[in-house]
Formats: structure tokens, sequence, C-alpha cells
């Protein structure tokens, strides 16, 4: 390894306790330990930051983009999102004005 | 593995298939779809972004040096205070960039190297000395919202690790252009001695200021072909223009001159009219011929070559070893 070749880590920022770690980027480190306190100076430096994760890049599986089709329905599936029901209007008619 | 660049063949003009994929990547590029590491993209593509992206990196890193040379200077605690952290922000800017290009395929090494070597260039405004605390405050104003301008537009650009960087360096910029503001509002509406030590400040820094956006469209050979692979969304006078609008008001409202007799605004066509910058001049400094650019590669050689037995001491930490530490140290 040369001398400023290290393995990359991406960083994933917790912003305060109950969110969720979000990908913000990454570092070179010869570590994990390492990696964290570059991760700290990078990402933590003003932003609020309770909590940081570091993975090593090889770590990561990811989909390919050429598979977008995995992504995508062939008919309506409107059945599970709420816009695919009329259940306010319904509901209303039957006495029910609160929200659902 | 994610965020790896791949190295393509078929990405040169002339290559079998390169029309359709060419075709296929404007196509997606105008829509707005942002292009990610693992992408095919034209060789062009790459090798532009690759040195814009470079020489962004490099102008973060040799930023830093003209305003930390006068953090020990500072007139008051609370602006060495913020000068510090304005300096740390430029070192975090240079290595967020930095790994922004790596994803294109160039080693940090690489990058490094070519910046100390004088091979990679940095932005015209750095290679020059800040001579005094008058300076800073220019500097601090008036060129990070000349980079401000440009950030915020590329921001928007097509390559999606360029973009991410910069919007994490954009969101910092915000507290560097309100403490270089400030810092210009006391000398300008301060004491005789400070009125006049910004002015003299601003004579000196004028002509690098207008020079920064780059040549004029006439003049920059890579404008066209960035702005149609959205690279860039607004060309070099355009941003120079939006500069001037925004900043000349609030330079004339402190009661600071510039020292360009043709400097006025044209009613007629909604623009700034000035002298055109002399783009020879910008070309030698650019090259390393300017009053401090041997200084910004020794510096950056001195703290790259001095630092590496810090490298080393946690590359031998990592692997578990423990080494004696070279001589030098001590």
């Amino acid at each position: 390894m040369t001398d400023t070749q290290w393995p990359v880590f991406e960083v994933f920022h917790q912003q305060a306790r109950g969110e969720p770690h979000v990908h913000v980027g990454s570092i070179h480190a010869p570590d994990a330990e390492t990696a964290l306190v570059l991760a700290k100076e990078q990402f933590g430096r003003r932003q609020a930051c309770v909590n940081l994760w570091v993975v090593p890049i090889g770590a990561i599986s990811a989909t390919s983009y050429e598979d977008a089709d995995i992504f995508q329905h062939g008919s309506d599936k409107s059945y599970r999102e709420a816009y695919g029901y009329e259940t306010t209007k319904r509901a209303r008619s039957i006495g029910d004005t609160q929200e659902i | 593995m994610v965020q790896m660049a791949r190295i393509e063949t078929g990405d040169r003009p002339g290559d079998p298939g390169y029309e359709e994929r060419l075709a296929a990547f404007e196509a997606r590029v105008v829509r707005g779809d942002k292009v990610e590491p693992g992408d095919w993209m034209p060789h062009d593509y790459r090798q532009q972004l690759i040195r814009l992206i470079h020489v962004h990196a490099n102008s973060e890193i040799c930023g830093a040096l003209p305003e930390g040379g006068w953090i020990p200077h500072a007139p008051t605690f609370q602006r060495k205070l913020a000068l510090c952290a304005k300096v740390q922000d430029e070192v975090g800017h240079a290595q967020l960039l930095y790994r922004a290009c790596e994803t294109l395929g160039k080693s940090r090494e690489e990058l490094v190297e070519d910046l100390i070597s004088g091979k990679a260039k940095y932005s015209n405004v750095f290679h020059y000395h800040a001579r005094t605390w008058a300076d800073v405050a220019i500097i601090a104003w008036l060129i990070d919202a000349a980079a401000i301008v440009n950030q915020a537009m590329m921001a928007e650009g097509s390559y999606g690790p360029y973009a991410r960087a910069l919007k994490r360096i954009c969101y910092e910029e915000a507290f560097h252009l309100t403490h270089g503001y400030d810092m210009c509002i006391t000398l300008a509406t301060g004491s005789p001695v400070q009125r006049e030590m910004i002015q003299d400040a601003l004579n000196r820094w004028w002509t690098p200021i207008m020079m920064f956006h780059g040549p004029g469209d006439r003049e920059s050979k890579h404008t066209a072909q960035l702005m149609r692979w959205r690279v860039k969304l607004k060309t070099n006078d355009e941003q120079r223009q939006m500069f001037l609008k925004k900043y000349m008001p609030k330079i004339l409202n402190l009661g600071l001159t510039v020292p360009d007799p043709q400097l006025r605004y044209d009613e007629q066509a909604r623009e700034w009219r000035y002298t055109e910058p002399d783009w020879e001049e910008f070309k030698r400094v650019v090259n390393g011929n300017g009053p401090a650019s041997a200084l910004r590669l020794r510096t950056r050689r001195m703290a790259h070559e001095e630092g590496r037995w810090v490298r080393e001491a946690l590359t031998a930490a990592a692997a578990g070893r423990t080494a004696p530490l070279p001589a030098a140290a001590n």
C-alpha cells in the first residue's frame, strides 16, 4: 500500500437519536477505528451528529442501474396504496367525518 | 462493488457503437438524470470532469493557505476562531472533492502529486499573497461570493458524486460569506485607516476577482461541451454577471470604488459593462507564474512530505505493528 492510498469507507451519519443513519459520503482510512475519527472530522464537523457508522466499500452489495426493470411493476398496484381507495367518501356517507 | 470507476472501452468517437451510446447518454443527461460512477460515459466527459474537479479540489486546499497564514495575526479572538473554522472547512472541502474525483478513476496519490509537481492547476486567485488583514477580508467576502455563484450552479450538474459534494460545500459556504461580509463591513465603516486599508486591498484584488470565473465565452474552449453535458449550467460570462449584479451594489453601498473606469451598469442591456480582463495574464498566472505560485506549491509539498510520518504511523498501527518513529519527527 502506498502512503496515500488507504482503503475506502462509506460513512453513515445519524443526526439525532431516533433518526435513520444517512449515507453522506466516503473517506480513506487504514482501518475502521481511524475511519471513525476521520469521518467525524469530515462529516460531523458542523452539522449535529450523535452517531457515525463506517463500512468498508467492499462490504456493500448493490443492484445495477442496468437492472432498472427489477423495480418496475407490470400492472396497476394501487390496491396497496391509500390513494387507490375511495374510503373517505364512503365513511362520510355512513356518518364518520373524522380522519380515517 | 459500489461506486468504483469502470474503465470503459468503446467510449471514444470512432469506437463501434459509440454514436448510439453517446445519444442515449446525452438524452439521459438532458432529462436531468444524474450520472453515477459505474455508468457508461464518454471518455471526454470523464476526462473533463476529472480535470475540473481536480482543479476545484486544488483550489480549496490552496485557498486555505493565504488565510491560514493570518490566523496567528488576527486582530481579535473572535476573528481568529472564525478563520480557524473557515480554514478547517476549506481543507475538508478539498478532501470531499478529491474523493469525488477518485470515483472517475484517478488515484488520490496522483491527484496530490500532480498539484505539488505543478502539473495540475488551481484557481488564479490563490496565486496571490494576502498582504494585509484587509486582503483577508476581501478574499473571505468577494472570493467566497464568486465561488458560491459557481458552486451553487455546479451543484445542479450531471455527475452525482460531484453534485453531492457541492451540496455539502454550499451549506458551509453560508458561514464563509457571512463572516467575510462582516469583516468588510467592519473595515469599510471603521476608522480612516481601516477604510483606506480595505480600499487598497480591493484595488489590488479587483483584477484577480474579475478573472475568477474564467475566460469569456469567446476564449473558453471547454465551455460548450461542458454545457451540453450539463457539467456546467452557466457560462463563465453569465457567472461573472451574476456576481456583479449581486455584489457591485453592496460594494458601492460600503462607499468603496473599483479600479475599472469602464465599469458601469448598462440599463438597456441589463448587464454590467467592464474592461475585459487580460486573459494572457490569467493564463500565465494559472500556469504557475503568479506572485505566490512557487510559495503555494512549496507549502503543499512540505505539508505532504512532513506529514508522511503520520500516515505511516496510522498505517502501521492499523496493521497491528508498532514501529519506531523516524528521527525527523522527534
